[in-house]
């Protein structure tokens, strides 16, 4: 008697279990971020096996080749068609693959890229007890100062664990401006604000400003967290979803069913309201638009100089990238509400970005208050609401990320006894001591002044025109105004440069690495070529320009 | 497709600049050479312009088109007319003096001084501010001349700001300190009048749609573009703003006398002979014809503005103790000049104006880099330092002399002719203007001769006593000049002619007509 047989003596077969779905999840679509989550974990594992001694060499490559490698699926994706006519939802409806989202992954990966060679830099700082080192402290747990710090200096301790924090920031950058619902767009704020909340902290030099600056960082970012999660919820109770194009049906009017337990508050004008405040406020910060700005000079002077270039490049894309697609498939019934208060921002940031920066002493302040402007600048950009509003922030972002990388591993090459030298009057008459660090420093000046030529003047030129025919014309002219105050604190450092005095105790610039001077050579490439042709980028751009709903 | 001769025209400099700024420091002379050379070649190429340019024939020649950024609906249209070619010829014409009087300005001091001098770098940045000039005077693409309007202040900064004169009555820390602001103070000028200007130009384009000078000019002309009145007066005064401070015009001149004072001659003839042409150039290129209703709104408010700048400029030149301050104060008050003839509205005024453009270069270069060779063998700018330099140095005070009386436009010699033009201009319009202006000429005869008087009569003083003549170098540069202004003074009409049809076609846009039977102009 089989067992069948017997089994079925005393029992009977019930209809079988219906089957959960399993999530249909498009890997081909999402492969970019894939990669580099793939990459991140396996960097976390090598942490763990892997010889101190071969570390570095293993996660160096590790990360360049999984960050090419993502970046070529992007650009696959997008000769695919991905980025226009195959636009579609990926995951569930979690993630949108769009050109928007691919530009702007293809942007981050590539500032991720430059910027892991100004990370893996290690001929800058002097060696310690024999060992080459990077910029980044020998153990971040020891105390500064202290002698287990001692210690781990000598033993040649590096803290490698940054290739895979890279990683995991990418990561989350590249879902932050792709994310299509609420949830993953908070998940995605997360996945790389925590990275660099930490990398922030580990600066090799000056460790208790590098430590200070991580908190103030930590602080109120998790305030702006915080902010963003309780918007969300707002949001979800006045739509009854979390996804994008729900929330924007409900906006629009569209919608009829309406969930019974949601019905006391949907459509209730007050929660989207103070909801979506609350979730662009969040964005802001991300940003460093004023008044959401405070934290930007001093993490960004704390921050070990690699990190602050790459974070202050690769998260403003992905943070404009998110506040874009949260604007234009979200909100944009709303836009008569948000546009005078993005008005509002737009302008103080202009204004107050350049004001202030003109006080700053330190280079890294300052850089801190330009970019700040410049936030100000791609507002503009996004006010339009336009297609050409989308294209030229997206094209604004690619042209900005290069350059602040470039500015700020040249930052990273002037140093004195004390590590980098970035106080501005140490600066003086590096012109006639290395003229060509000097130089490039200068074109990248040059650059965020947005002169002609430059990557910085195509970008601006194509944000005004953009914010010109949306019909914020007063927002070009406050934003002309604010570039000339601008030039005036970029103009200043390239007079302390070629016009002053050497001071006879002051820095030298540090022969890099080859990484280094691969970082600032694009830089200065991607500047000039931006600059003088910029037609094919535009057009990009322009294919880009289209979100998926 | 034909050779593009206009482009040659800036990318010979442009390209002589970057060879030039390669050359190894060794090569110092080598370097010097190449550019004075690559100047030259240019030269030559502007007279293969000036002879191919049919002054009859289209308005716009030599035209070349080519899609540039099309995004932004930039095209890269290049064309000149009979004033473009005046001025080009103009430009190609004295950076080869330019650069031969500056041979030895940057060239390293004596061991043991801190001052930075890359000799390379002078003459490479000499020659990008000609390749831009160049453009800028070719270019019929609003936005192809405003990026490079904007993108010679870079190299003009460099050449203001890192070479000086060799000595200096406070020392040379104090000649840095002057140095850098002089150079600042010209750049944050120029950049605020050209950032306002982007403003502008961005609103034209989204008025217009495209950025070609002949089709907006066009369109405006049959009326199928239509601006309202007040987008066209603020487009206007957001071009013209830029171009008054290039200019300079009273009162946003003030950069000038510090840009001229601190900077070597020749770069002092670079800022006032060159690069400043660009902005009254491009008042009539740009103001009249894409705004003609707007210029003509303004022209009572501009008129009042330039006879300020004459008036101004000369009284303030006439208490200059410095002498490269009195040439930039002069400078100002026939930039006045000009621009009265441009806003004159009347052929013989705006013939008058390029003419006069064309003029001033050439006489302030003769006058300016004589100051400067008179600065360099005395080390000073002081006009009280001097005293009886004609005794000593016949040659020297004879060349002053000459280019300091065709500043105050002796009849006879070539700013008379140009000078006369703009006041017959100015008068049949607006009489009053006119007779005001003539007060300009009084004034320029006080400043010009008691300049000489001081500097080159009276008992020899001991400092000046051992002065060397003028050297071969500096008589090849001078003499030319000289030849020119006595030639152009007798016999201007080559210039008068080419100029003329374009004169009429510009009147013809801003649809102004001569007030009485039209007069030719002198012949």
């Amino acid at each position: 008697m089989s067992a069948t047989a017997v089994h079925s003596l005393w029992t009977t077969a019930a209809d079988p279990i219906s089957k959960i779905d399993a999530p249909k999840i498009e890997y081909g679509q999402l492969s970019p971020t894939l990669i580099v989550v793939g990459a991140a974990i396996i960097g976390v594992l090598v942490e763990a096996f892997v010889p101190r001694k071969q570390r570095y060499y293993v996660q160096v490559f590790l990360s360049a080749v999984a960050l090419a490698a993502a970046f070529a699926a992007v650009v696959a994706l997008a000769a695919d068609g991905y980025a226009t006519t195959k636009a579609g939802i990926a995951a569930m409806g979690a993630i949108a693959v769009d050109g928007p989202a691919l530009f702007l992954q293809g942007t981050i990966l590539l500032a991720g890229l430059v910027g892991l060679f100004t990370f893996a830099e290690r001929r800058l700082d002097p060696e310690a007890h024999g060992n080459r080192v990077d910029s980044f402290a020998a153990q971040a747990a020891s105390v500064p100062g202290s002698d287990s710090e001692k210690a781990a200096v000598k033993a040649g301790f590096t803290t490698t664990e940054v290739f895979p924090l890279l990683l995991f920031a990418v990561a989350g950058m590249l879902i932050f401006p792709a994310a299509n619902d609420l949830l993953t767009l908070f998940v995605a704020l997360e996945v790389f604000s925590l990275p660099l909340y930490l990398m922030c902290a580990l600066a090799r030099r000056k460790r208790l400003m590098s430590q200070e600056a991580a908190v103030k960082y930590f602080l109120l970012g998790a305030f702006a967290s915080a902010f963003t999660l309780f918007g969300i919820a707002l949001l979800y109770g006045y739509a009854g979803s979390v996804s994008y194009s729900a929330i924007a049906q409900v906006v629009d009017g569209t919608v009829t069913n309406v969930a019974p337990a949601l019905a006391d508050t949907m459509g209730n004008d007050a929660l989207l309201l103070v909801g979506g405040a609350m979730i662009v406020m969040g964005l802001l910060f991300k940003v460093g638009a004023v008044p959401f700005h405070m934290w930007t000079p001093d993490v960004y002077q704390g921050a070990p100089t690699p990190v602050t270039g790459f974070m202050a490049a690769a998260t403003k894309v992905a943070a404009f990238g998110a506040l874009l697609r949260l604007l234009y498939v979200v909100l944009p019934g709303l836009r008569w509400d948000w546009r005078p208060v993005m008005w509002g921002v737009a302008i103080v940031t202009m204004l107050g970005g350049a004001i202030v920066a003109i006080t700053q002493t330190d280079i890294k302040r300052l850089l801190a208050y330009s970019s700040i402007a410049h936030a100000g600048f791609i507002l503009a950009g996004v006010i339009a609401t336009t297609p050409d509003g989308v294209s030229s922030v997206l094209f604004y972002l690619a042209a900005y990320s290069f350059v602040t990388i470039g500015a700020f591993a040249v930052v990273t090459l002037v140093r004195d006894a004390g590590g980098e030298a970035t106080h501005l009057s140490k600066w003086a008459g590096l012109g006639r001591r290395s003229p060509l660090v000097a130089a490039v420093f200068a074109v990248f000046l040059l650059a965020f002044a947005g002169i002609p030529l430059t990557s910085g003047f195509a970008g601006k030129f194509a944000v005004f025109k953009a914010a010109a025919e949306g019909g914020a014309a007063p927002l070009v002219v406050v934003g002309v105004i604010s570039s000339a105050i601008a030039a005036f604190f970029y103009i200043r450092v390239i007079v302390l440069m070629f016009f002053s005095e050497p001071r006879p105790e002051g820095p030298t610039v540090a022969v890099p690495s080859p990484l280094t001077m691969t970082a600032i050579g694009v830089g200065v490439a991607v500047t000039l070529v931006l600059g003088v042709a910029p037609q094919y980028f535009l057009d990009l751009a322009n294919q880009a320009g289209v979100f998926v709903r | 497709m034909s050779f593009p001769l206009l482009t040659a025209t800036a990318a010979l400099p442009a390209i002589g600049a970057v060879v030039t700024a390669a050359v190894p420091a060794a090569q110092r002379t080598a370097a010097k050479w190449l550019a004075l050379l690559v100047s030259l070649a240019t030269l030559a190429l502007a007279i293969v312009v000036l002879v191919r340019f049919d002054p009859d024939g289209d308005r716009y020649q030599l035209t070349e088109s080519h899609s540039w950024i099309a995004d932004f609906g930039v095209r890269y249209e290049l064309g000149v007319d009979g004033i473009g070619v005046a001025l080009l010829a103009l430009t190609a014409l004295l950076i080869p003096f330019i650069i031969l009087a500056g041979w030895h300005d940057a060239d390293p001091l004596e061991t043991g001084s801190k001052r930075w001098r890359p000799t390379q770098g002078f003459f490479a940045l000499i020659l990008a501010v000609e390749a831009m000039v160049i453009i800028s005077f070719e270019a019929t693409d609003v936005f192809l001349f405003y990026i490079f309007f904007e993108a010679m202040l870079i190299p003009m900064y460099f050449l203001i700001g890192g070479f000086g004169d060799r000595a200096h009555e406070h020392g040379e820390e104090a000649a840095s300190t002057q140095r850098s602001y002089a150079a600042v103070k010209f750049l944050l000028y120029n950049l605020v009048g050209g950032l306002i200007m982007l403003a502008a130009v961005i609103g034209l384009y989204v008025v217009a749609g495209n950025f070609s000078l002949q089709e907006i000019a066009e369109a405006r002309a049959n009326g199928s573009l239509d601006m309202a009145t007040n987008t066209e007066r603020w487009l206007f005064l957001g071009f013209f703003f830029a171009f008054a401070v290039k200019a300079p015009l009273w009162p946003l001149h003030t950069w000038l006398p510090n840009a001229m004072g601190e900077a070597t001659a020749p770069v002092a003839v670079l800022i006032t002979a060159v690069v400043d042409k660009v902005g009254t150039f491009a008042m009539l290129r740009f103001c009249l014809q894409l705004f003609p209703e707007a210029s003509k709104w303004a022209t009572p408010a501009i008129l009042v503005l330039a006879l300020i700048s004459i008036i101004y400029g000369a009284l303030l030149a006439v208490g200059q103790r410095d002498i490269k301050r009195l040439v930039a104060y002069a400078s100002i008050s026939h930039f006045g000049f000009i621009i009265m003839g441009i806003f004159a509205m009347t052929s013989q005024g705006q013939s008058g104006a390029t003419l006069y453009m064309v003029n001033h270069g050439i006489s302030t270069a003769a006058l300016m880099l004589v100051a400067g060779f008179l600065i360099s063998r005395r080390g000073s700018r002081l006009i009280a330092d001097y005293g009886g330099v004609q005794k000593v140095a016949p040659v020297l005070a004879g060349t002053f002399l000459i280019g300091g009386l065709a500043t105050l436009s002796l009849p006879g010699l070539a700013p008379f002719v140009s000078e006369f033009l703009v006041l017959v201009g100015t008068f049949s319009n607006y009489p009053v203007v006119g007779i005001i202006a003539t007060f300009g000429i009084v004034l320029a005869a006080l400043y010009t001769l008691v300049l000489y008087q001081r500097t080159m009569t009276g008992p020899v003083k001991a400092e000046v006593s051992a002065m060397p003549d003028l050297r071969v170098r500096e008589l090849v540069v001078v003499a030319p000049l000289i030849v020119l202004l006595i030639f152009l003074g007798v016999y201007p009409k080559p210039v008068t002619d080419i100029v003329n049809p374009a004169v009429k076609s510009t009147l013809s846009d801003v649809q102004k007509k001569d007030p009485q039977p039209e007069v030719e102009a002198a012949k």
